[in-house]
């Protein structure tokens, strides 16, 4: 089982976000990156379907050097090698396209990433990279079984969840509870340091957006307070007032 | 060039919120001087396709194969690119779905389309093709150019309120080319909950926490939920924890949702959590302690005890 998981270098889910540069930049001082979540629980299944069927894990990011942190502790927590792209990733078919262009070159049987970025929120570079490899997709995945060259895969839907079964190689978008987050440990840590991490220059330019301004949402006014004993009037006010029942 | 507008039929009836990228897509079309065409994939009600027109579409296309019933992204996303190429539509718009995001993302490979997703406003077109979207969960806005030729915007639930009129639309039958590729992934079992109201889709929404401490004590969320007409959500303890379906999870990991209320009972009101449900409305916060962190992000807080407060506001909702 050959596997490549995706992963992002992300801003700490807790991250208050300010911006800088007249709102076209984020503000990235005092920003603590983090593996992205769903990438995390991706790997994390990776690793555990290796333990259980062998093979290898391949971790593979599109970032500049300052994603290296997290794809160590990607190693730490049981990648065996890793590949970052050189390349600012602005946008997400460029993305797509190097992740392609990786992919076609090592043959993976699954290529898992996270159901979306947890900064620009798109869910759609497992749908893009699939097309352009002309290998289905499927996305969001809650859980994973192997069976010879066949995926037992339970996706989430509005109001449930459906089972499926594909043939390898699939690439799959995943969410918890897939795995349980894994935590490096000591053994781990120091073995990443000398797992091969290597740097390739991108393919490719394509970039079909560009984002030209950021913007924080507005404040929400002060909170109303209603005394537990009047509770009833919470009702009155969401009528009259709020207006939304 | 023409809008195309991806409309989802759930039970054979058109989706609430396909009804609203519908009316999006045509204020779009009005704005770019184009018409709006909608596709509708799988059998549906007739009076159903009828609806399209009343909120703005001029023209559906209606993909009737019975092969389409079953939402399958793949296949949906080979017809759609049919469709707009087949229309010359520039611009495709959809309303966020678990089968329309997976179906958009093949769509966007497809098209090589630029995919603006959590789209929360009408484009700005004034010179080139300006969106804004939701960024980080909620907790910023990115002003996007979409330089591609071919679009695609994913719009979030409440971007804009629909106006139904009178108006109709053509509706054509639409024969797409299946191909076998499409449908490798068997679906081998389903399971949805009937009846209840989808949580994505929900205008009000009944959340709880860990301030519930146990699944025993539901009956008095959902009874406020049933006396509401809204759907139950959770907090991921309590879906980790096995409390309540996975389905049901809001949060940074979870569900994104933005209903017009957003009631939640027992829960801190942790970042993660927030960042699911932030652009909510308006937001009510029922929780015992006064310093729960919920209080400084809602409209109305009531400090009490849930399993005194709830089945007080569920007699008030009825007696309303
Ligand atoms: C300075 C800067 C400017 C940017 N400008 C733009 C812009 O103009 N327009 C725009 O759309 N976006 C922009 N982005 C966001 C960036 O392009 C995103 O990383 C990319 O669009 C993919 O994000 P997504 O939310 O669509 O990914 P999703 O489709 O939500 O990601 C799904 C999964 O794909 C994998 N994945 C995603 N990105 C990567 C990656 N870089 N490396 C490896 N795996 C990955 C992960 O497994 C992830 O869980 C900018 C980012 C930066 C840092
Ligand atoms: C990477 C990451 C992602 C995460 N994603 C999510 C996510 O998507 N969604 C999510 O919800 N969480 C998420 N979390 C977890 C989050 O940090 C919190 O732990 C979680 O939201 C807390 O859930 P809770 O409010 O139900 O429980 P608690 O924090 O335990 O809060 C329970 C609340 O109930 C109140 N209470 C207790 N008894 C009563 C009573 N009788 N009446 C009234 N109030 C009472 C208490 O005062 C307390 O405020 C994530 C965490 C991480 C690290």
């Amino acid at each position: 089982m050959k596997i490549l998981v995706c992963v992002t270098s992300v801003p700490d889910t807790i991250t208050k976000i300010t911006l800088t540069d007249n709102n076209t930049k984020l503000n990235k001082a005092g920003v603590q990156f983090i593996t992205g979540p769903y990438d995390d629980y991706a790997l994390s299944r990776a690793v555990e379907l290796k333990e259980q069927l062998g093979g290898t894990v391949t971790v593979l990011n599109v970032g500049e050097s300052d994603a290296d942190p997290v794809i160590r502790k990607c190693l730490a927590i049981g990648a065996d090698d890793a590949i970052r792209v050189n390349a600012e990733p602005t946008d997400a078919y460029f993305v797509a396209e190097q992740i392609a262009a990786i992919a076609k070159e090592n043959s993976y049987d699954l290529i898992l990433m996270g159901r979306e970025s947890i900064d620009y929120n798109g869910g759609q570079v497992h749908g893009i990279v699939g097309e352009m490899l002309g290998l289905p997709s499927i996305s969001p995945v809650m859980k994973l079984a192997i069976d010879g060259s066949t995926a037992k895969i339970t996706r989430e839907i509005e109001g449930g969840h459906e089972e499926l079964e594909a043939g390898l190689p699939l690439v799959l978008g995943c969410q918890e509870p897939i795995a349980e987050w894994k935590i490096p440990n000591m053994r781990g840590i120091m073995s990443a340091r000398t797992k091969p991490l290597k740097v390739v220059e991108p393919t490719g330019k394509d970039t079909l957006t560009h984002i030209a301004n950021y913007e924080l949402p507005p404040a929400r006014g002060a909170c109303k307070m209603i005394p537990a004993s009047e509770a009833e009037t919470l009702i009155k006010l969401l009528r009259t007032e709020a207006k939304v029942i | 060039m023409s809008v195309l507008i991806f409309a989802e039929l759930d039970e054979g009836a058109l989706k609430k919120s396909s009804l609203e990228a519908i009316y999006y897509g045509s204020k779009v079309a009005a704005l770019t001087g184009t018409s709006a065409t909608a596709i509708v994939l799988g059998e549906g009600k007739a009076d159903e396709l009828a609806k399209a027109g009343r909120f703005g579409a001029t023209k559906v296309l209606h993909a009737s194969d019975a092969q389409l019933n079953e939402g399958n992204a793949m296949a949906y996303a080979s017809v759609v690119a049919e469709a707009a190429n087949q229309e010359g539509a520039d611009v495709i718009v959809l309303a966020k779905s678990s089968l329309a995001d997976s179906m958009a993302a093949r769509l966007a490979g497809k098209l090589k389309a630029g995919l603006a997703a959590n789209v929360i406003e009408l484009p700005d077109v004034s010179s080139g093709f300006r969106v804004k979207r939701s960024i980080f969960t909620g907790k910023a806005f990115a002003f996007t150019e979409l330089t591609a030729e071919k679009k695609i915007l994913a719009i979030k639930k409440n971007t804009i309120t629909p106006e139904e009129t009178e108006a109709t639309a053509t509706v054509e039958a639409f024969k797409p080319a299946l191909n076998d590729t499409d449908f490798a992934v068997k679906v081998t079992n389903v399971e949805k909950a009937s009846g209840d109201i989808l949580l994505p889709e929900a205008d009000l929404v009944v959340s709880a926490g860990r301030g519930l401490k146990g699944p025993e004590n539901w009956g008095i969320v959902e009874d406020l939920a049933k006396a509401l007409h809204a759907a139950t959500a959770c907090s991921k303890p309590v879906s980790d924890l096995d409390w309540r379906p996975h389905h049901e999870h809001v949060g940074q990991t979870g569900i994104k949702i933005s209903p017009n209320l957003y009631m939640a009972c027992g829960i801190s009101g942790a970042i993660q959590h927030l960042a699911g449900v932030n652009s909510s409305k308006v937001i009510v916060v029922i929780n015992k302690d006064p310093e729960a962190p919920f209080f400084k992000s809602a409209d109305y807080g009531i400090v009490g005890d849930v399993f005194e407060v709830l089945p007080r506001l569920t007699k008030a909702v009825q007696e309303l």
